[in-house]
């Protein structure tokens, strides 16, 4: 009888904050397959949510963590790709690959905006330290604004923030949010007018060399100047060149598929390692979504306030002035930020096409948000 | 967790200093990618 107790004496270690993180992982698993929010990523962290709660996953004898269940496996994939920020360098080889910068080559003064839109990073920086007395745990915080989830496992890793898991779930989860987000903040920030205001497209000729040599080149300018970006914008970069070249359009593909989604389970499941409930249900990862929030309305309002001024200045010069809403794609978030400003331009007036520079500011966000993530790693690791 | 107001204005200089860097890289960046099409434009062969 004491044996079949013992079978089971685990049933009677269970807890409610357990029960909670189980909620949890079930929403975020009803966000990906419902809602078809980021389903690639919040699946599997809402997955191992749920497996990383159960007694005996994680114990603490003397202060010293085991692990047991789903966490010992996952324990070495954290170290294995997390710990060493392999799986998000790896993923941006994919992200590389997927992106085309043929907008962004045929207007390069579009990325000004994407380097205005990382306002919400730095406003989220100083917001955070109010909570925060750890400036390092504010700085990853922060990076919730670079609307881009390897970004800010790198730059949370690096600076060996406890809240891991909170950020990455509300980076993916903001993203995801992203067409409920930026939309009222744009209205907010600009006038009908202005958001009627047409940009004709001109396409130039980007040559084969062109986009060749720009990754190259890149990657040499971010590792001279702020090397700390020197592994992300370098993988980054060698996946766009593995694109553009033009002979390996087999590994791009594979780069773009079978690598991004092979990666994407890993990290996302290894992701849920940090979700343990002495963890996670706090205080702070409340407030961590919060501060979430605060960094992409401000990220948005600093790239169309930027746009704005831009057209001050436009204005006086008797230049065409442009429509402030691109500069909401400075935002990273690729590539719904950019789609959704072509869609609020074209409810507004049909005839009104701005996806190519919306989409090229957006590009522009990713390499912005990367040089951003660099700088505060550069600040306080 | 604290709640000190104070560090939010003591923290604006990395507001100030690193939205400076990320205007300043990606001005070069830009500089740079203006450079690289100007030095591969393809050649008017119009004769």
């Amino acid at each position: 009888m004491q044996d079949l107790l013992d079978l089971f004496s685990s049933i009677t270690e269970l807890n409610f904050k357990m029960v909670i993180m189980w909620i949890i992982g079930g929403v975020l698993i009803y966000l990906a397959i419902k809602k078809e929010m980021e389903p690639t990523l919040l699946l599997p962290i809402g997955f191992g949510a749920i497996l990383m709660n159960f007694p005996g996953v994680v114990t603490v004898v003397d202060g010293v963590k085991h692990f047991g269940g789903i966490a010992e496996p996952l324990n070495e994939l954290y170290h294995a790709g997390i710990a060493n920020e392999l799986f998000p360098l790896l993923l941006f080889i994919g992200i590389g690959a997927m992106i085309d910068f043929g907008p962004l080559l045929n207007n390069p003064k579009l990325m000004l905006f994407g380097a205005a839109a990382q306002f919400g990073i730095f406003f989220t920086l100083c917001a955070a330290s109010v909570f925060f007395p750890d400036i390092k745990d504010a700085a990853s915080i922060s990076i919730i604004g670079a609307a881009d989830g390897p970004t800010s496992i790198v730059v949370a890793n690096a600076l060996g923030s406890n809240y891991i898991g909170a950020i990455t779930v509300a980076a993916y989860s903001y993203m995801a949010l992203v067409p409920i987000i930026q939309p009222p903040v744009i209205r907010l920030l600009t006038t009908k007018s202005e958001r009627l205001i047409r940009m004709p497209y001109e396409q130039k000729s980007v040559s084969r060399l062109t986009k060749i040599l720009f990754p190259i080149v890149i990657s040499i300018v971010a590792c001279i100047f702020a090397p700390s970006a020197g592994s992300l914008i370098g993988f980054l970069m060698f996946g766009n060149l593995i694109r553009e070249c033009g002979v390996l359009d087999s590994i791009s593909e594979t780069a773009q598929k079978v690598l991004a989604n092979l990666v994407t389970i890993f990290l996302g499941i290894t992701i849920a390692f940090n979700m343990h409930f002495t963890q996670f249900l706090a205080l702070e990862t409340l407030l961590i979504m919060g501060l979430g929030l605060v960094a992409f309305i401000f990220d948005t309002a600093g790239g169309v306030l930027f746009a704005k001024l831009y057209n001050v200045i436009m204005k006086l010069l008797g230049k065409p002035l442009i429509n402030p809403m691109i500069g909401a794609a400075g935002i990273s978030a690729f590539p719904m930020s950019g789609r959704i400003v072509h869609k609020m331009a074209q409810e507004e007036d049909r005839g009104n096409f701005l996806l190519m520079h919306s989409i090229g500011v957006n590009v522009s966000g990713q390499i912005a948000s990367v040089i951003a993530g660099a700088l505060v790693l550069g600040f306080f690791s | 967790m604290d709640f000190n107001l104070g560090n939010f204005v003591a923290n604006l200089k990395y507001m100030g200093v690193g939205l400076l860097g990320v205007f300043m890289i990606i001005g070069i960046i830009i500089a740079s990618t203006y450079a690289i099409a100007k030095l591969t434009a393809p050649k008017n062969n119009n004769k």
